[in-house]
């Protein structure tokens, strides 16, 4: 078999930007949500709804934006409103479909850390916190997870719960008035795992081509199981790579653009 | 409204351990008082923002901060802030106490703050560890129509919010526009207000609905072209997406970065020396 025209980081982006519907109201993180994101807003999901923490809705950038809040999200969308609103009025309030999350640790109940690495009052890691994981995991309808996969990041205990998967599993997110629906998927770079039927913990349902369930096993930290029924997941189409590979270069071509300013030849 | 050099109304309204926000998510960040709060020596600041930001990495690492009240802490889109994380890893160069919330609580506290409301209140979630952190404020009361679960959080009043606009008026009102944040709650929730302003003008662009502080809200203002950058004025100049990519490298190591804020910060006059030796403004 010739090596594939993709690479692992492109099938990851086109797999989890598969998992979005046209139409769906999508809060977004920033890094690889966002490019997923995008990428299913430029190819199948024309209608798809994007939301920023920024408080940025409805937004249609043409390049990814480094931070949640880079200029081109407030130009492009449909409203711009203050944070205390898009929070409560949009996020708490249940109005989102879908929220797009990463982190630094998950563990088989798609919960979620990214708070600190070791003992919180003595860090050995300080990582940046929760910011809007916690409410977007808590209260989107369903949530969907990209991380790349290694025994370090797929953890049996988290150090710290910042954001909720299925906590304990089945039945958990209710009992802790969890409104959500919780994780649907957790795609990552061998390929997709969701929460089994009943028990609620994650199980390897889908793997890319020429990759096998033992190599996602020793990339996880817990021991995972495998789904009964093993499907291999599509190789990402020719009009999916160009997408995806325009968008990556716009945006490196945006990124490298030098800012300048015109100070007023006498500050007043 | 008292129309100052940013020099004096820094002087004149940032003490030694103030409670102090300077806002703006992403955008209007207020990058020139903070330079000049450095320049100026404050100590045992207790700084509150909802994103810490490469502005307090810089007030973190130069020594002006004693506590930290923030909700997401890193360098967006690039990784850590790695000048908090040497505070909070190993006390350098001092201590930080941090109080730590979401974006939503933290949003809600200044609304609170803004209302003169003791407290904001959320819908409660279990199940995170996020509030069993030790000494964390957040508590639990019960709704007295449905006795449903609620959290409480604590209002934010700063002592001095400060901010970055557009515009100001010859009235001395001033306009925000685009991503605005919690950059108003912030403003109202404080004891004093400063801001920070692209240009003055006859008259502001704006629309019915547009956020504007009326003068008489605002303590003191300084027109300070070039004020947000790197962060970014929109309908001005964008955000300098090469400079937060730089700064990861400039602030992982303790002597460069201390060599840098010498010579970019305190061994300037003011922000538009500093954009001239970074070469951003001619």
């Amino acid at each position: 078999m010739s090596a594939p025209d993709y690479s692992r980081d492109e099938i990851m982006t086109v797999t989890a930007a598969r998992q979005l519907k046209d139409r769906a109201v999508c809060f977004v993180g920033i890094g690889l949500p966002s490019a997923a994101c995008n990428l299913a807003r430029m190819t199948h999901a024309p209608g798809l709804v994007l939301i920023y923490e920024s408080g940025t809705v409805g937004t249609r950038p043409k390049v990814l934006p480094l931070s949640i809040g880079d200029g081109e999200l407030a130009e492009t969308a449909t409203c711009v409103v203050p944070l205390p609103e898009v929070f409560a009025h949009y996020l708490q309030r249940g109005r989102i479909d879908v929220g797009f999350l990463g982190a630094a640790q998950i563990d088989r109940y798609g919960n979620l850390n990214s708070t600190v690495i070791g003992e919180y009052g003595h860090p050995a890691v300080r990582l940046p916190g929760g910011g809007g994981a916690p409410e977007i995991a808590t209260y989107a309808r369903e949530v969907l997870i990209i991380m790349k996969q290694t025994a370090r990041t797929f953890v049996p205990k988290l150090d710290f719960l910042t954001s909720c998967g299925f906590l304990t599993g089945s039945g958990a997110r209710a009992a802790h008035r969890c409104p959500g629906g919780g994780p649907r998927a957790v795609v990552t770079d061998y390929g997709v795992l969701r929460p089994a039927p009943g028990t609620e913990e994650l199980e390897l349902t889908a793997l890319y081509p020429g990759l096998t369930a033992d190599a996602a096993r020793a990339a996880t930290g817990w021991p995972l199981k495998v789904a009964a029924r093993l499907e291999t997941l599509p190789a990402p189409t020719p009009a999916e790579l160009r997408t995806l590979r325009e968008l990556e270069a716009r945006t490196r071509e945006a990124q490298s653009r030098p800012v300048r300013i015109t100070l007023p030849s006498v500050t007043p | 409204m008292e129309l100052l050099p940013l020099k004096d109304a820094i002087a004149a309204h940032v003490r030694d351990g103030d409670s102090i926000a300077l806002e703006g998510f992403t955008h209007l960040i207020p990058f020139a008082a903070a330079h000049e709060i450095i320049r100026q020596g404050r100590r045992g600041l207790h700084l509150i923002r909802m994103t810490p930001d490469l502005v307090y990495d810089q007030l973190i690492g130069i020594g002006c901060a004693r506590a930290l009240t923030f909700s997401w802490g890193g360098n967006p889109g690039v990784g850590s802030l790695h000048r908090l994380r040497d505070a909070v890893e190993r006390g350098w160069p001092q201590p930080l106490a941090l109080t730590e919330y979401t974006h939503a609580q933290l949003a809600l506290a200044y609304s609170a703050g803004a209302s003169g409301m003791s407290c904001a209140m959320m819908p409660q979630y279990a199940g995170t560890d996020l509030e069993r952190v030790p000494g964390t404020t957040l508590r639990t009361v019960r709704c007295p129509f449905t006795d449903a679960p609620l959290t409480a959080v604590p209002a934010v009043n700063p002592d001095v919010t400060v901010l970055h606009a557009q515009q100001i008026d010859a009235q001395g009102n001033v306009l925000l526009r685009g991503i605005v944040g919690a950059a108003k709650e912030a403003a109202l929730a404080a004891r004093r207000v400063l801001v920070t302003v692209e240009e003055r003008v006859q008259r502001l662009t704006a629309d019915m609905n547009a956020v504007i502080l009326p003068a008489w809200l605002v303590s003191a203002a300084s027109i300070v072209p070039g004020g947000a950058y790197p962060s970014y004025a929109q309908g001005y100049y964008p955000r300098d997406n090469r400079f937060y990519l730089a700064w990861d490298e400039i602030a992982r190591d303790r002597a460069a970065f201390t060599a840098w804020m010498e010579r970019h910060v305190l061994g300037v006059h003011d922000h538009a020396a500093l954009l001239r030796v970074l070469g951003v403004a001619a």
